[in-house]
């Protein structure tokens, strides 16, 4: 495997790993006002996300710059194609980030829902983008033999873009829905239970559906095929596992589902990083857009140390705060308070 | 207005706003982090809630401070990708293992150390506290070695077919003179910046006789003291370093038309600029100028005019010499502001030495307000450094208006302009309102400190 090669993969396992990580953060963005009934279920459905979601959107943070680094053509052509996207990713990041933080900073019910809209607005906008960003490198865009987009916003909207959107969020309100259900208990879990009952019928649908849309673009590869399959075969498994109450379970499908989608449009991307709607000849490719070797290579070597540091300590986070977040008696000091059994 | 006034525009809108947080969380990331070793270490209770307290004001910062840095992070591809596209094989190394080796760091450990009260162990609590500090520090090494990499472009190789920069030597980005003392100056920067905000709270709290906050005020002055004085040297040190390898910007600063040896520093003038070169009123102090630039009593500095001649002959026709008065200005603003910081360092110094601090009323006063002045000369700094490297985006490379986007149109760019400014100030409005709101609340009330029954339990934080 070459270097191009390689960090072409990390790229395409730092944005799955976005997409599984901060995937249910987003899911429970935009389910928090759906299933949490009372001001104090809504606090309670945050904060199973709080010590988390910060350092999950970081994997977005890392992939991007990753291919900034590994692949300076792309990161220029992809970004300055979809500028306004971009900028309306960014405020949505941008309200969705600070309503954590500011949300309960006031007792005042006017400012919590502000708050809680702008995070459920933000947790439903980034994935959408996100979505039709990631369809478009796969199904192409008007971009000239100067690797530049010659398109206007519109032209952003393809219908498989689109239809991957639909699908990451989707699958994103799935996972929101089972990562509630995992971390939370009494109404509120039973609660977030059905609303990911009736989310992966949703889901199943729309993710078949973009399985056959993906292969009726990139048919040649097996791998594709695998991830797909895998992709599908997951989210049929939460259909089951969701309604036995198998929480853990259910959560670890509706994971590997999201992960397989994502990974699925990097497979499906495979040997271009952006393809050209124009003329093939002029799609920016693995080899053609890739930095210099000494570059990629100090990066590899430090990658190759710093990421199972990440790993490890990420992963550290989840085992320190693996206790369900209850929902028992309402405690009213703002940033104090404490929930208890 | 072109695109490439507009992409300027909206860098650094986004950058300078950017830059209000990030001193901001990493130096009171720091002084929370000694703040909360005293409690480790005594068990004292009134240090547990003294580290809630200013914890809570760091946070409500760090929020914005992430936010902002996400635009950071992809304006670079939005507004300039030819640049992008350019340097990435060089600029991009920096950006990306920023990302994996702060990043990650300071937004777990964050996470770790505002859920981890009565769950993590006392040390692990403690060292989460230390790894944010850390991590804050480290991702502004990354991105000043970037940006260091700009203004003076080390460690690189032209590939012969495509005429781009390419990384040759990651240890000579790391070594730039530019980089060690411009982090250096950064890092003092947001301790002065850290420790303002932190005295100008307890200032305010002691003129209400809430006496814990001695405890705090006497930090923070331990930390401007030092932060201060050194901060002034190591700038004027940066600037010598500049002067040897960005002499137009050291030149403008000066508004030094002419090359004069021994020269004075203009302390105060009217005129001067890019349109006029000679001051039509002018306050100088003989030889000063010549000891600041090259270090020695009669050092020759020279002037914009023999300067933009050689420039022309080296790069080709154009005009090289940057906005004199920006130049001027920001770095007599960041000069005369960091000298009163630092008199009202030694003078709280001098108070709490002899026992005064919590009843000296007018050093009260003027230590609440003196929160102001950091904010101003970090500005005031970054102006200096950025609008001095025009007309260049990299130094000697690349112009900044080669940089641009081809394929984003005006009307794109004032759409996001407008969006992104609108959200700025919206969040400035609510962070200040935030800032206030809990800068001037009392002491967080007494906790348990012990884990409860059940071992680690959750903790509703947000």
């Amino acid at each position: 495997m070459s270097l191009p090669e390689l960090w072409f993969g990390f790229i395409a396992v730092l944005w799955t790993g976005f997409f599984v990580l901060e995937g249910f953060d987003f899911g429970v963005g935009m389910l928090h006002r759906v299933v949490g009934r009372s001001e104090h279920e809504q606090r309670v459905a945050i904060n199973t996300i709080g010590p988390f979601w910060d350092a999950n959107e970081v994997w977005l943070v890392v992939g991007g710059a990753a291919i900034f680094a590994a692949f300076p053509a792309w990161y220029a052509t992809w970004f300055s194609a979809g500028y306004l996207a971009v900028a309306l990713l960014l405020a949505a990041l941008i309200i969705r980030g600070v309503s954590f933080e500011f949300r309960g900073k006031v007792e005042n019910p006017r400012w919590r829902t502000t708050w809680s809209g702008t995070l459920t607005v933000g947790s439903l906008l980034a994935p959408l983008v996100l979505g039709v960003a990631l369809g478009d490198l796969v199904v192409g865009l008007p971009i000239n033999e100067k690797e530049e987009f010659t398109g206007s916003f519109w032209d952003l909207f393809t219908g498989y873009g689109v239809w991957t959107a639909l699908t990451l969020v989707a699958l994103c309100l799935l996972h929101g829905a089972t990562f509630l259900t995992l971390r939370t208990t009494g109404g509120l879990r039973d609660r977030a239970n059905r609303a990911a009952r009736v989310l992966t019928w949703v889901a199943l649908g729309a993710v078949a559906a973009f399985a056959v849309w993906t292969l009726a673009l990139v048919s040649d590869s097996v791998t594709l095929y695998v991830a797909l399959g895998a992709a599908v075969v997951a989210v049929a498994v939460a259909a089951v596992r969701v309604p036995s109450d198998r929480d853990g379970q259910a959560f670890s499908a509706t994971a590997v589902a999201l992960g397989a989608t994502v990974l699925s449009l990097f497979v499906a991307l495979y040997p271009n990083v952006l393809t050209s709607s124009t003329n093939s000849a002029w799609s920016l490719t693995v080899t053609g857009a890739a930095s210099s070797e000494y570059a990629l290579k100090v990066m590899t070597i430090v990658g190759a140390v710093l990421f199972p540091l990440v790993l490890g300590y990420q992963a550290w986070t989840y085992f320190v705060f693996r206790h369900r977040v209850s929902a028992g008696p309402e405690t009213s000091e703002v940033g104090a308070g404490k929930a208890a059994d | 207005m072109d695109p490439v006034d507009l992409s300027r525009i909206q860098f650094a809108s986004t950058s300078i706003f950017h830059f209000f947080f990030v001193p901001v969380t990493i130096g009171l990331a720091f002084l929370v982090a000694i703040q909360h070793t005293g409690w480790y270490r005594t068990g004292d209770p009134e240090r547990r809630r003294l580290t809630r307290f200013f914890g809570t004001l760091l946070l409500i910062n760090v929020a914005v401070g992430v936010v902002t840095g996400l635009v950071q992070e992809f304006q670079f591809g939005m507004n300039w990708s030819a640049y992008s596209k350019f340097v990435g094989d060089v600029f991009g190394a920096p950006l990306a293992l920023e990302g994996l080796a702060a990043f990650f760091l300071e937004s777990t450990f964050l996470g770790l150390w505002l859920f981890g009260w009565n769950v993590l162990p006392k040390g692990l609590h403690l060292l989460s506290a230390w790894l944010v500090a850390i991590g804050a520090a480290l991702s502004a090494a990354f991105i000043m070695a970037a940006n260091s990499w700009m203004q003076n472009p080390v460690g690189y190789e032209t590939d012969p077919g495509t005429g781009r920069p390419e990384l040759s030597s990651i240890t000579e980005l790391f070594t730039n003179p530019v980089f060690v003392w411009g982090y250096l100056h950064v890092i003092l920067a947001s301790l002065v910046t850290g420790a303002a905000i932190m005295l100008a709270v307890s200032a305010w709290h002691l003129r209400r006789g809430h006496e814990p906050f001695v405890r705090t005020a006497h930090l923070a002055i331990a930390v401007l003291l030092p932060g201060s004085l050194l901060a002034v040297g190591v700038g004027s040190q940066l600037g010598v370093v500049e002067a040897t390898y960005q002499p137009m910007k050291i030149a403008a600063a000066e508004a030094q038309w002419q090359t004069c040896q021994p020269c004075s520093f203009s302390v105060f003038q009217i005129g001067g600029g890019n349109q006029d070169h000679t001051p039509t009123q002018i306050i100088e102090i003989p030889h000063l100028l010549s000891l600041l630039a090259t270090g020695s009593w009669n050092g020759k500095v020279e002037g914009l005019t023999p300067l933009q001649r050689k420039y022309e002959q080296r790069y080709g026709p154009g005009n090289y010499v940057p906005n004199v008065f920006v130049q001027y200005w920001s770095m007599r603003l960041m000069a005369y502001l960091g000298t009163v910081v630092a008199l009202i360092a030694v003078w709280g110094a001098w108070l709490a030495w002899r026992k005064k601090l919590s009843r000296s009323r007018w050093f009260l006063v003027a230590a609440t307000w003196a929160v102001a002045l950091p904010f101003v000369m970090n500005t005031a700094g970054w102006l200096l450094t950025e609008s001095g490297r025009q007309p260049w985006l990299v130094q000697g490379l690349m112009k900044t208006t080669a940089g641009v986007s081809a394929s984003v149109s005006t009307t794109e760019i004032v759409i996001s302009l407008t969006v992104f400014l609108a959200l700025y100030l919206a969040l400035a409005a609510v962070n200040l309102f935030l800032m206030l709101r809990y800068a001037r609340r009392d002491l967080p009330s007494e906790q348990p400190e012990e884990p409860s029954e059940q071992g680690a339990a959750p903790v509703l934080t947000y």
